[in-house]
């Protein structure tokens, strides 16, 4: 079992991230940590996908130069399928940030305060 | 110039217009309208003639770059995307005409932008739908996603909050989407849709297949706003500008739906999501819940576009409900629905952008004597009514029907009752404005125009508004008189052929 949990440490560590990711959107309350969450969520993620992608012993996918004149070993290389998906995962995750962070400052212009806490309490005295 | 090309150039032409709009809008502010126009045109007619070839040659297979599959990015055109891309750009390309003067009213000072993210929003809702590549599906979902919540923010007081909200939630439900597609490919080693589901029927038993499966499920049904999931839909709808409440409405969760009947019955084979692990029966529950409760709290409201909103909640429900019902009417009758809420969601948010363009309010309890200051409009938001509560000859009425002849097949009686049930709902809170609107005008209190009925005197929206609007309107009765020809043509088709009946 031991062996186990150890040698897919990189899997469970990609768990133990979504969750902490998970666990800070839904339970804090001030809107920066929210997104900072969402964050950790995303790079978990990523972490999967080069968890996938990753082979011990294995090198970059170019060829060597015993390889151009023989016959290429696929053994011998990582994939680099995962790792090019995962460069437009980090752009679309840089995206979200940007987005997030300037509907956060509308935000704050608005009601002057992070904490969804406040921002409730002055929606609910406004009436709302 | 072959058809195919047209494929690609449904994406294109909103996608490049949209940095074009940015940089020419530095310039010139009044180029944004007629470029955003013609982009959107070109989308339109190159998708009626994606629409045209589908019909005449059979499905559309367009490799981008050149790049074989299941290497390179496919484009697959067959006739579920074929008039569900249709149904997107035509709503798209009125729903421009009509953003002008809405616009210049609501936020004058951020148009060229806006504009910008308008074209971005329609050209990720087309490449979802025509994209055969898994991961490219998740580019564009992105590409929507960001603009939409772009769209929803610049709305009015609390709108960055929902928009907020809106961030969170979608970007949950786009990361668990793409998790899934991640477990799909690390025991498949693929990302094509087409190659995928050769390969996965001897995968079936793998839990690795199940958990992304599951994955797909709960991430698009969370950007779907499926009934539990739907808390960011009613506040980011409400909030937003009229002309994106109208866009976003229509499109943004019908292509979800899509997604779902893609990944369901075309990714994996149809008896993996009814028989292998029963996923469209638990669906159909959570559809029948989500009508319900969408229209109970439908009728809790006042407010005519949270109205509409919840509303929204409970016609996803419908539409969930043909997909769980999984049989060749269910099918139908959702896939249908789907055009035709677009249809009526679409008339009913540009009917409420018109009123609160000419009124500043859109409280139903300040309705009294609107028939006679707007009645083109009024006239429209009665037929749109009309076809959700399912009166024939209207489109609503149709779907309905092809639903509860779904039920009747799987014999599940209880859905029957749910639809007829859901349809007195949609009576109660959709004929209380109808009621407020036109027979209650000559109560002494009402909230404009002094009090006085007989001075009310016609005051329309401006022709750029109304004429949209009544397109739209028009085309729900268009839909229900031709609905025959729609379904044998086109949605029929889109029902897989080893379905039950």
């Amino acid at each position: 079992m031991f062996e186990y949990i150890v040698s897919k440490f990189n899997y469970w560590i990609y768990i133990f991230l979504m969750m902490l990711g998970l666990y800070a959107m839904i339970g804090k309350r001030n809107f920066v940590k929210k997104l900072i969450g969402m964050n950790i969520f995303q790079v978990s993620i990523i972490l999967f996908y080069i968890s996938v992608a990753a082979k011990i012993g294995a090198t970059i996918p170019i060829l060597t130069a015993e390889d151009v004149h023989g016959v290429a070993n696929p053994i011998n290389y990582m994939n680099p399928l995962p790792h090019v998906l995962m460069l437009t995962a980090i752009v679309v995750g840089i995206a979200t940030t940007g987005v997030a962070l300037a509907i956060i400052i509308m935000v704050y212009n608005r009601y002057k305060t992070l904490n969804e806490d406040e921002i409730l309490e002055i929606l609910r005295k406004s009436g709302v | 110039m072959t058809y195919e090309h047209f494929a690609i150039l449904a994406i294109i032409a909103p996608l490049m217009t949209s940095f074009l709009v940015l940089l020419l809008g530095w310039f010139r502010k009044g180029l944004c309208y007629p470029l955003t126009l013609a982009a959107l045109f070109v989308s339109l007619i190159s998708s009626i003639g994606i629409l045209d070839t589908v019909m005449a040659k059979g499905t559309i297979h367009y490799h981008v770059g050149a790049w074989a599959p299941p290497w390179g990015i496919e484009i697959v055109v067959d006739y579920l995307n074929g008039f569900m891309v249709v149904m997107l750009t035509f709503i798209a390309f009125v729903v421009a005409i009509y953003s002008k003067k809405s616009l210049e009213q609501e936020i004058p000072d951020k148009i060229v932008p806006y504009y910008s993210v308008f074209l971005l929003f329609v050209a990720g809702l087309i490449g979802i739908t025509v994209t055969g590549d898994l991961f490219n599906v998740f580019v564009f979902l992105e590409i929507a996603s960001l603009s939409g919540y772009a769209l929803i923010a610049v709305g009015e007081d609390g709108a960055p909050l929902a928009a907020f909200r809106y961030v969170i939630m979608g970007t949950i439900g786009a990361c668990f989407y793409y998790l899934g597609v991640g477990y799909l490919y690390s025991v498949t080693g693929s990302l094509n849709m087409a190659d995928l589901s050769q390969i996965l029927p001897n995968l079936y038993h793998n839990k690795t297949v199940l958990v992304a499966f599951a994955l797909f499920t709960v991430g698009i049904a969370l950007k779907m706003g499926v009934f539990p999931l739907h808390a960011w839909l009613p506040d980011g709808y409400t909030r937003a500008p009229s002309t994106s409440s109208a866009i976003i409405a229509p499109m943004a969760t019908k292509v979800m739906a899509y997604l779902l009947v893609r990944i369901f019955f075309t990714l994996f084979k149809p008896y993996f999501a009814i028989d292998f692990i029963p996923v469209t029966q638990f669906l159909t529950w959570i559809a029948a819940a989500g009508i319900i409760a969408g229209s109970i709290l439908a009728i809790a409201q006042t407010d005519l576009k949270r109205m509409l909103a919840y509303s929204s909640v409970a016609n996803i429900g419908y539409i969930l409900l043909g997909i769980g019902l999984a049989n060749q009417m269910g099918l139908i009758g959702g896939l249908l629905h789907i055009v035709n809420h677009a249809f009526m969601k679409g008339t009913l948010f540009l009917v409420t952008g018109g009123i609160v363009y000419k009124m500043g309010m859109r409280d139903i309890t300040q309705f009294r004597g609107l028939p006679k200051k707007m009645p083109f409009t009024m006239a429209a938001f009665t037929i749109a009514a009309l076809s959700m509560v399912g009166v024939p000859p209207t489109c609503g009425f149709f779907s309905k029907i092809y639903l509860i002849m779904g039920a009747i097949d799987a014999k599940q009686w209880f859905f029957i009752a749910v639809i007829l049930m859901s349809s007195l709902l949609n009576v109660v809170y959709f004929f209380r404005v109808v009621q407020m609107a036109f027979f209650k005008p000559y109560e002494p209190a009402y909230a404009h125009d002094g009090g006085d009925y007989e001075k009310i005197k016609m005051d329309e929206m401006p022709l750029s508004m109304l004429i949209p609007t009544l397109i739209l309107a028009a085309g729900i009765i268009l839909l229900g008189v031709f609905n025959g020809d729609i379904v044998s043509n086109a949605i029929q088709h889109a029902v897989p052929v080893d379905f039950l009946r």
